[in-house]
């Protein structure tokens, strides 16, 4: 009988701060500027440079940690970490140690243990061994990204599966770009995750021999990662081996694992106080400042949303944690002219537009404030569409237009000729022609089968526009037809 | 003005002479600039080419600088008397410099020192040893060596240089001229390349004590590129004390003691009778922790060391040894040939200290160590207002005499390093000369009346002013006369 | 004390070649300094906390504001190898 295993997972994410300048220097933050063009004597690490810490990236940890519950050290520390590596031009990373900014903490079911400060890595290009004398593999160093404040956010173990550990940093993502402290995009490297990996008898409470797997640059890699990993802790156990502690990395595209320890990697950072800076002190003004910057964090709105307007758990958790559909909804829920007995249903109705049909026809990571759509528009559609002024494929058609070209519904309606019938002598007769043109099938609805009537609505549709109400027409023609 | 007489003009009184109009800036930076390119005591490791353009109307006038080959000018080799940064032209010039030159001092040099900062007699530099003008055989003491021996030679009105466990004072005393460590903080350390960050700092070499103030006043204040600079609490003002009435001097029993030269001792004990017939009083006191101040420099310094240099890699500036394309290959002989025997002893000690299952008992002790020293004056300071000491265990020792021993050389500290450990600032003046020991059956005037001899005085942070003003009644009343090697 | 081996392992982590030549004399120098210093291991230090930080600043922070960077025809004009746009090195995977 074969053991069944319990994964027990940790993520340590790094997220590239949005502020204007380095961590510890003033070089603008780069995006896609030339090589080596965003540096200075600092982020270079040239002799007798010297860092100093960026006020505004200490403001951003703070709400990081306030954001997940953390307890905010009144005095932090950065130390070294010495390593040599051509990315890293001072042969050690600025970071923190045993006095971070923030401890503890906890975001939904998964508790923080820590978040610090650091400065990113340059960034290193391979480019093989052409044009050079001794025809040996070469890199070129780029420093525009070296020094790039991150912060690094550790959970502890408490996620155990791989789609667990997925949504959970959906959810962390949603959070931090609520905050408006990265662009957590995860392709362009602002939101980077590592995973710690082990297995566990299912019962068992003693922690198994962990991995740690790198850098895995999107949430389907995450997941797969993970997943192939913790197949191969199971295999390795089964088969009665030993899990070895070690650094992996994931091939998203063979789906293999592969250790990255090299024979040169006796791990021994040599952690010491960084002298170069006085330790962090955050006073009550900082603090003041970080808690008055809090935005409404995506928890707290969901439940605000279903409480005050009466949203499905849905509508509300799909609003919350895509702030930027929320934040729309909310701007085109202000525009509505009155509040109505009805306004519950309203704005239902209305979410049920945003996140639904207008979503679908903006691009994955497009804002919908981006859009030609105005929320006043997405509005007046919806009221349209609830008053029965207009029929649903009606509505749509308008929601076509008013994303390809933007404008009024109620122009566009009228323009077109969209405007809904109602049940008076104009349907009717339309009705009539649609079952006198479909003989066969009012035959088979007349013999008791209620599904037949497809040919019939189908005509009606076709001569109205779509500008017949379904419902309607169905009515009308059990009516003629029984 | 002959160019004697203007040689024998300090900065101070250059400074003056340039205000007044009695001497012409191009003038007196003319007759410098020849004397440090015929500099035969291997001073200097880079000299200027050309008369600087005469500033605008400013405190310093002109008056010309040399400058410790660490701190970074821009367009100007600053190599830290290393191989490994050899010709290297930074896009950049420190702080501390770009203060002194916008109070109108004009560059003059760059001067020797032991190889980034590590040693005790400018032995220790890529560019070969320094020679001592009061005699040739001997160290000029370390290691802004160069910087000490070029004032004292009279190659230069005053030079700048930086101390981290001495390296400013030890080598004042041993070329008889006056050196300053000011409060750690006082002075920006941007553009100083470093050795070990919590300990360095930069201050001033010059003929006499009223120069050594006039420097530092233009030195100090807070730089907002280094995090760890002060603002200072007033100004730096010129002194004019006489007497030392109720000035309480502090006598450490642990650092005026053995392993201290007989003349040496002899020499600080005279500076003692003399501050007493100025009014002062003379106590002894302790230093409980100072015995093992050195210990705990000698594990600090090399671990701050071992990170500072990691970044001369080889791949943004400096020198690099090709390897055929193996990346490891390339920093270990970079930093293999590019580095000097002591500089790499103390990288190799430093990294000991702060590797896994020693940090605690060598570095997190020594920090533990440091707490205790910084308590340790904090203690004498309520009972007296300064520290005093003979600056170096002994009058300048021949070259060679000391390298094969690295923890002999270790010990010119002995008397320096406390003051560091603890931040406080601690100038050194001339108050005598000696006879070396090995010359005691020598005549005195056979040895040309012996050597010069260092009297530390340290104060609490921020004391600087205080300090000046006592050291500069004791000078007078010295009267030391460094002239005859200025010749 | 410090032997051969622990001389090989603290250069390679300090990224120092030692010819064979030197490592006998860097383990005995290196044994006299440590045997030296290790008697701050006499002291009782039990309730002392470190010094790090000799003068105690707090809040010198910078504010997030852009400064010039430097030109990239200065950034590599000391570099020992260049290529294009950026500081050439032998790759790391090598």
């Amino acid at each position: 009988m074969t053991t069944t295993y319990e994964p027990v997972i940790g993520l340590e994410i790094h997220v590239q701060l949005l502020t204007r300048t380095k961590m510890f220097c003033g070089c603008e933050l780069s995006f896609g500027e030339p090589p080596n063009t965003r540096t200075c004597p600092v982020c270079l690490g040239l002799p007798g440079a010297l860092p100093v810490a960026n006020a505004q990236a200490i403001h951003f940890g703070l709400m990081i940690g306030l954001a997940l519950d953390s307890e905010l050290a009144p005095r932090s520390i950065f130390h070294r970490k010495n390593y040599f590596y051509p990315d890293l031009p001072k042969g050690y990373q600025i970071s923190q140690y045993d006095e971070p900014l923030c401890r503890g903490g906890r975001l939904a079911d998964v508790r923080i243990h820590r978040v610090h400060l650091e400065e990113d890595a340059a960034k290193l290009v391979h480019v093989g061994a052409s044009g050079r004398i001794h025809a040996s593999d070469a890199s070129i160093v780029d420093f525009n990204r070296g020094g790039t404040p991150l912060a690094e956010i550790v959970t502890e173990p408490d996620l155990h599966s791989p789609e667990q550990a997925g949504q959970w940093l959906r959810l962390l993502r949603a959070t931090l770009r609520h905050l408006g402290v990265s662009d957590v995009n995860m392709d362009e490297g602002s939101l980077r995750c590592d995973a710690n990996v082990s297995v566990r008898p299912e019962g068992s409470r003693e922690l198994g021999t962990k991995t740690e797997l790198k850098n895995m640059n999107s949430f389907r890699f995450l997941e797969r990662g993970i997943r192939a990993e913790i197949a191969r802790q199971e295999g390795i156990l089964n088969e009665g081996g030993r899990v070895v502690q070690e650094t992996l990395h994931f091939d998203p595209g063979s789906g293999e694992i592969t250790s990255l320890r090299s024979k040169e990697q006796a791990h021994d950072y040599r952690y010491f106080p960084e002298p170069d800076l006085a330790p962090v002190a955050v006073s009550e003004t900082m603090l003041a400042a970080a808690r008055q910057a809090m935005p409404e964090l995506p928890s707290a709105r969901a439940v605000r949303l279903q409480d005050s307007l009466g949203l499905s758990a849905e509508s509300a958790h799909l609003l919350a944690f895509r702030p930027e559909l929320g934040d729309y909804f909310e701007q085109a829920l202000q525009s509505s002219p009155d509040s109505t007995p009805s306004a519950g249903a309203q704005a239902q109705a209305l979410a049920n537009w945003v996140t639904g049909e207008l979503a679908k026809r903006l691009a994955p990571e497009e804002s919908p404030a981006d859009s030609k759509v105005s929320p006043e528009a997405i509005t007046v559609l919806s009221q349209m569409a609830a008053e029965k002024q207009i029929s649903v494929g009606a509505a749509r058609q308008v929601l076509d237009r008013l994303v390809a070209e933007g404008g009024d519904p109620r122009t566009l309606v009228e323009q077109e000729g969209l405007a809904a019938l109602d049940g008076g002598d104009e349907l009717r007769q339309i009705v009539r022609a649609a079952i006198a043109a479909n003989a066969d099938a009012a035959q088979r609805v007349r013999a008791g089968n209620p599904k037949a009537t497809g040919p019939i609505v189908g005509y009606v549709m076709r001569e109205t526009k779509g500008r017949a109400d379904g419902a309607e027409v169905t009515r009308l023609i059990a009516e003629l037809l029984g | 003005m002959s160019a004697e007489e203007l040689v024998s003009l300090g900065a101070q009184a250059a400074a003056q002479a340039l205000a007044s109009g009695q001497i012409a800036a191009h003038e007196l930076y003319e007759i410098y600039r020849s004397r440090a390119a015929a500099d035969d005591l291997n001073c200097f490791t880079w000299v200027a080419e050309q008369t600087p353009a005469p500033p605008a109307a400013s405190p310093l006038g002109g008056v010309p600088l040399a400058v410790k080959d660490l701190f970074c000018t821009e367009g100007v080799p600053s190599q830290s008397g290393s191989r490994i940064l050899e010709g290297y032209l930074p896009p950049y010039t420190a702080t501390a410099v770009e203060r002194l030159l916008g109070a109108g001092a004009c560059l003059l040099a760059k001067t020797n020192q032991d190889e980034f900062a590590m040693g005790s007699s400018n032995e220790n530099s890529a560019f070969g040893p320094v020679l001592n003008p009061w005699d040739r055989s001997r160290v000029p003491g370390g290691s802004s060596g160069g910087s000490a021996a070029a004032v004292a030679a009279g190659l230069t009105p005053w030079a700048l240089g930086t101390d981290t466990g001495g390296s400013i004072r030890q080598p004042a005393a041993l070329c008889g001229i006056v050196g300053f460590k000011p409060t750690y903080g006082a002075v920006s350390r941007y553009g100083m390349i470093a050795f070990a960050s919590s300990l360095d700092q930069a201050g001033p070499l010059t003929r006499d004590v009223t120069d050594a103030a006039l420097m530092l006043r233009h030195l100090i204040g807070y730089d907002e590129c280094d995090a760890t600079s002060l603002d200072f609490p007033g100004e730096i003002a010129l002194p004019t004390a006489e007497r030392l009435d109720g000035v309480r001097l502090g006598v450490p029993e642990e650092l005026t003691g053995e392993g201290i030269e007989a003349g040496v001792l002899a020499a600080f004990h005279a500076t003692l009778a003399l501050a007493e017939q100025l009014g002062a009083t003379v106590e002894p006191i302790s230093l409980p922790h100072a015995a093992h101040a050195l210990s705990a420099y000698y594990v600090i310094a090399p671990a701050e060391c071992s990170s500072n240099l990691a970044r001369f890699d080889g791949v943004r500036y400096g020198m690099r040894t090709e390897a055929a394309g193996d990346l490891t290959e390339m920093y270990t002989r970079t930093r293999h040939d590019g580095f000097g025997a002591e500089v790499k002893r103390r990288i190799m000690l430093g990294t000991y200290a702060l590797s896994s299952g020693y940090y605690d008992a060598y570095y997190g002790r020594a920090q533990c160590v440091r707490t205790k020293i910084v308590e340790d004056f904090r203690n004498v300071f309520a009972d007296v207002d300064f520290v005093v000491t003979p600056t170096a265990p002994s009058v300048a020792f021949p070259l060679g005499s000391k390298t094969a021993d690295p923890l002999a050389m270790y010990l010119n500290d002995f008397c320096t390093v406390p003051m560091s450990l603890a931040g406080i600032p601690a100038i050194s003046i001339p108050c005598g000369l000696a006879l070396p020991p090995e010359d005691r059956n020598v005549t005195e005037a056979a040895s040309g009346g012996g050597l010069p001899v260092g009297f530390q005085i340290a104060g609490p942070a921020f004391s600087e002013n205080r300090i000046l003003e006592t050291a500069f009644a004791l000078e007078q009343a010295i009267g030391f006369d460094g002239g005859t090697v200025r010749a | 004390m410090i032997d051969r081996e622990e001389v090989l392992h603290i250069a390679r982590l300090a990224r120092l070649r030692l010819g064979e030549e030197e490592i006998e004399p860097m383990a005995r120098e290196l044994s006299a300094v440590i045997e030296h210093v290790a008697k701050i291991g006499e002291l009782d230090l039990r309730d002392t906390a470190p010094t790090s930080h000799v003068v105690e600043v707090a809040g010198r922070l910078r504010a997030d504001e852009p400064h010039q960077c430097l030109p990239r025809e200065v950034v590599l004009a000391q570099a020992p190898a260049v290529s294009g746009e950026g500081f050439l090195v032998p790759s790391p995977q090598a």
